[in-house]
């Protein structure tokens, strides 16, 4: 995977993983045309298109689309179980996931899909191996607070 | 210093901006107030303040003055620290910049921590980012963890030496040793990422292919396992275990068995086993199969196995899932060269798809369906074909248009159907055919020549609809330049026009705002010409001679010129019809005499269809055989005949026989030929049987055999053949080389 882009039906974006060195400026002028031809799609169309010379797999999901542009060799239908998967992920951790939580949780969204995909390839298969990961990566995180004053477990 | 308002609280904030101004207000006050922070080297709140810098970032905003503060978080030992200074780090540092390197000394160390979730983000941060020489620096420490028992950073140890391996290929030897277990590991995780791993070696090194080839029988091992293995909750995905790992082994499995027998051999069994038993109900199923069938059809496969995975495809055409009809199109594309027959199978599916809502579908079955017209269905498939071009989007039209001329070259029934064909594609979709299709199109009308009046009609008619579609005008104009005498002689089974009516067609061309310079040169030239096939000569010379005041210099020209044969070379203007008639017939035969003689098979309309290879000799050498290429024209009761044959055994010489015969009951005295020829084409005459200014008796034949010869490189007179009107003629040779009978 080149990298996976999230953003809602008016074109906002919230979240941005890129697996390939780009300036910030070529991420940009990827993620306008990108989000352009998407949300120019009907729904009739098939998941897939292809876009300059990669292939781009897209689900939507509530107000959500999920974006990801995968290889040549990459097979299409695997990814689209891949970005199922990031969905259920999600879902579990939040209980019932929207876009409000991943606007407001924006860095928890990131933590999860790091601990689901790393390089653009699935770490784990297993959902139950992720979520416990997780779990135990904010455990850490809230007991090491312990040790300064007036740290609420939510320091962000 | 009030402590910075948290993030949550800061979004909440950004949110109730009602305009962009509005927004970027707030957000200028709060960058400001996070960059004092920074600067007071506040350690308390820095994580928050990056955190809300990455908010900031993600809405557009530039945030690279937070770089720094990333790299202090990463060197924290806080771990609520080191996540988002990681996470900074991922979204702001990018290789191009020295910065990066400073985290490497950081993440080294993470590396080694003992926590195990701070090595994770160490390893999950080099293995997104990491350039080449923080990998060639950390090299070392990613190969100490793809050996740890703890499957926990075994897996990301071996995404992360993917990466390495990517950025730093001589780097790949390194990891060899470490890779020698990984297979019998029971962890998926850990499984999914070495056969990762392995997939990328075996990709980028011959040597290594050959070395893990040897692992075939225990990938085979493992999937069967996970195929037969009953329900495991934790990786069953609507009732498939772990399919994530199934693809993947797949792919492996295409790699190694790929030009190998005996690997090939080895995974038939399994291959046939996943293809039959893998439930297709759900899209995950589906996504098993696809793999299976793209690895069945680029390995060593037996012909059974192969059929199986066309059928697959077949089946999947049907689906009513679009992603999956589209993964099928594609997939036969690739197939279709080298299994024709089990594809052509499908072809009615195939040809159905064309009627699909969805472009990226469409686009594939108009593909998928030019590979597969042959001989045979091309009279069906042509009408599904040109039923798609009247209705399909613009985008399509030109590569279609495109793909029906070569279609209908390759395998016309008949010369008929072939000009019918052509017809309906100039006529549907005329603005959009390619802009060499036109002197194609005019060489295709001239070599039927049986055809010429049925044509020269359709094509009239056509104009008289229509004259916005440029190629179709082009062609139109020239066919009645040239064909004219046709169109009004009676020899068209409906009405025919009179000359007058034909001349104000032409003209009207010449003035419509619709017509491109081009068109109007075209139908200039086709008006001089008809000077010699009508008889309304007054009419014809009035309109030249307009036009030799035109403000388009292309138009001017010819004008002039053609003006000046009225005047100057009035006697000379029928022979000027032969001799431009024998150029252009020349033309022809030099691009055939290019066909043969050249190493490439020249295709006569450029598209983006794959052709097929080329039995070069015989097909083209028959090509010649059925060809009656020659002209006539009868000037002043002279009939000329022209006939081409290639001569042997020289190929590149050209044997252009001239038959003239003497229709009038008088005789005809002063008979003399001569030729003007482009210089590139050096020409030998001789006569037979007479000798230069006897009389050619009252109704009397003779011939004389010209030879022409070129060495020249084709390109030059395929771009003459293209023009193929009077200018050329004068041009290109300007009356210099014309040679006499003696010489």
């Amino acid at each position: 995977m080149q990298f996976m882009l999230l953003f809602s039906r008016q074109g906002k974006l919230r979240l941005q993983k890129w697996y390939v060195p780009l300036s910030d400026k070529e991420k940009k002028k990827i993620t306008r045309e990108l989000v352009q031809t998407v949300l120019a799609r009907k729904p009739k169309m098939c998941s897939f298109l292809e876009w300059r010379d990669l292939k781009v797999v897209y689900k939507r999901y509530a107000s959500l689309y999920f974006c990801c542009a995968i290889e040549n060799q990459d097979n299409e239908l695997i990814t689209l179980e891949i970005i199922h998967r990031y969905v259920e992920l999600l879902d579990k951790y939040f209980g019932s996931v929207c876009e409000l939580d991943i606007i407001f949780n924006f860095e928890k969204a990131y933590f999860i899909l790091d601990e689901f995909l790393l390089g653009g390839e699935a770490q784990d298969t297993s959902k139950k191996n992720v979520l416990k990961a997780i779990e135990q990566a904010d455990l850490l995180q809230e007991c090491c607070m312990t040790d300064t004053v007036s740290q609420s477990f939510s320091m962000v | 210093m009030p402590a910075p308002i948290r993030l949550r609280e800061l979004i909440r904030t950004i949110r109730t901006a009602r305009t962009q101004a509005e927004e970027r207000e707030m957000i200028q006050k709060e960058c400001a107030a996070i960059r004092s922070s920074f600067r007071e080297e506040d350690n308390t709140y820095r994580c928050r303040n990056v955190a809300k810098l990455l908010y900031m970032h993600m809405l557009g905003y530039p945030a690279h003055f937070g770089q720094l503060e990333c790299l202090k978080l990463i060197a924290s030992q806080k771990f609520t620290d080191k996540r988002i200074g990681y996470l900074g780090a991922m979204l702001l540092l990018d290789e191009r910049q020295d910065v990066h390197l400073l985290m490497t000394n950081c993440i080294k160390n993470d590396l080694n921590h003992s926590t195990q979730y701070v090595q994770g983000l160490a390893l999950c941060t080099l293995g997104c980012m990491g350039s080449s020489e923080m990998c060639r620096d950390l090299a070392g420490e990613v190969e100490k963890l793809l050996k740890t028992s703890n499957s926990y950073l075994r897996k990301k140890a071996a995404l992360c030496a993917v990466h390495v391996i990517r950025k730093v290929p001589e780097l790949m030897e390194m990891f060899l040793p470490a890779t020698k277990n990984l297979l019998s590991e029971k962890n998926h995780g850990v499984l999914h990422t070495s056969v990762v791993l392995l997939t990328e070696m075996c990709e980028r090194s011959p040597d290594m292919l050959l070395h893990f080839r040897k692992l075939v029988p225990q990938l085979v091992r493992i999937l069967k396992n996970l195929i037969m293995s009953g329900y495991s909750p934790e990786h069953d995905v609507s009732g498939i275990s772990d399919p994530f790992l199934q693809v993947r082994i797949l792919r492996l499995l295409r790699i190694l068995g790929r030009s190998d027998d005996d690997s090939s051999e080895a995974m038939n069994d399994i291959l046939a086993q996943v293809a039959t038993n893998t439930e297709t109900s759900k899209n995950v199923g589906n996504a098993i199969l696809y793999e299976t069938v793209l690895t069945i059809m680029d390995i060593k496969s037996e012909s059974g196995l192969r059929v199986l995975a066309i059928n697959i495809l077949g089946r999947f055409l049907l689906n009513n899932d679009k992603n999956i009809r589209y993964v099928a199109l594609t997939s036969l594309l690739k197939t279709v060269q080298t299994d024709h027959n089990a594809v052509q199978r499908h072809r009615s599916t195939i040809v159905d798809c064309l009627k699909d809502l969805d472009v990226s579908i469409k686009r594939r079955a108009m593909e998928l369906s030019f590979a597969l017209v042959n001989g045979n269905n091309i009279r069906g498939m042509m009408k599904e074909l040109l039923y798609f071009l009247d209705s399909c989007d613009p985008e399509f039209k030109a590569d279609c248009a495109s793909g029906v001329f070569l279609a209908a070259e390759k395998y016309a029934p008949s010369k008929r159907w072939h000009i019918d064909t052509i017809m309906r594609v100039l006529t549907t979709a005329g603005s959009y055919v390619r802009d060499d299709s036109v002197p194609n199109l005019i060489q295709l009308i001239t070599n039927s020549v049986e055809m010429h009046a049925y044509t020269v009609q359709r094509l009239y008619k056509a104009l008289l609809d229509d004259i916005s579609q440029q190629p179709l005008v082009q062609v139109s104009s020239w066919c009645i330049g040239e064909y004219g005498d046709l169109l009004v002689s009676g020899q068209c089974e409906e009405e025919e026009p009179i000359q007058d009516e034909v001349l104000d067609v032409l003209e009207g061309l010449l003035v419509s705002n619709l017509s491109t310079p081009v068109t109007r040169g075209y139908s200039l030239t086709a008006i001089m010409k008809l000077s010699t096939r009508f008889s309304s000569i007054n009419r014809i010379k009035k309109v030249v001679s307009i036009y030799g005041s035109s403000i388009d210099v292309e138009l001017q020209q010819r004008a002039v010129e053609y003006n000046a044969l009225f005047k100057k070379y009035d006697h000379m203007r029928f022979n000027l019809h032969v001799l431009y008639d024998l150029v252009s017939l020349l033309f022809q035969a030099n691009d055939l005499l290019d066909l043969l003689g050249g190493n490439d098979v020249v295709p006569v309309i450029q598209t983006t269809l794959p052709t097929k290879p080329a039995s070069a000799g015989g097909e083209l050498l028959d090509l010649l055989g059925d060809l009656s290429l020659s002209g006539r024209t009868t000037v002043n009761g002279l009939k000329i005949e022209f006939t081409f044959e290639r001569a042997n055994p020289n190929p590149n010489i050209a044997v252009i026989t001239i038959h003239a015969t003497n229709t009038t009951e008088a005789d005809m005295t002063e008979f003399v030929f001569q030729a003007a020829v482009p210089k590139v084409i050096t020409l030998g005459m001789s006569l037979s049987h007479r000798a230069p200014a006897t009389p050619v008796a009252g109704r009397a034949q003779c011939a004389l055999t010209k030879v022409a010869r070129y060495s020249v490189s084709s390109g030059t007179l395929v771009r003459l053949a293209s023009g193929l009107d009077v200018r050329c003629v004068k041009k290109q040779c300007g009356w210099l080389g014309c040679v006499s009978e003696d010489a």
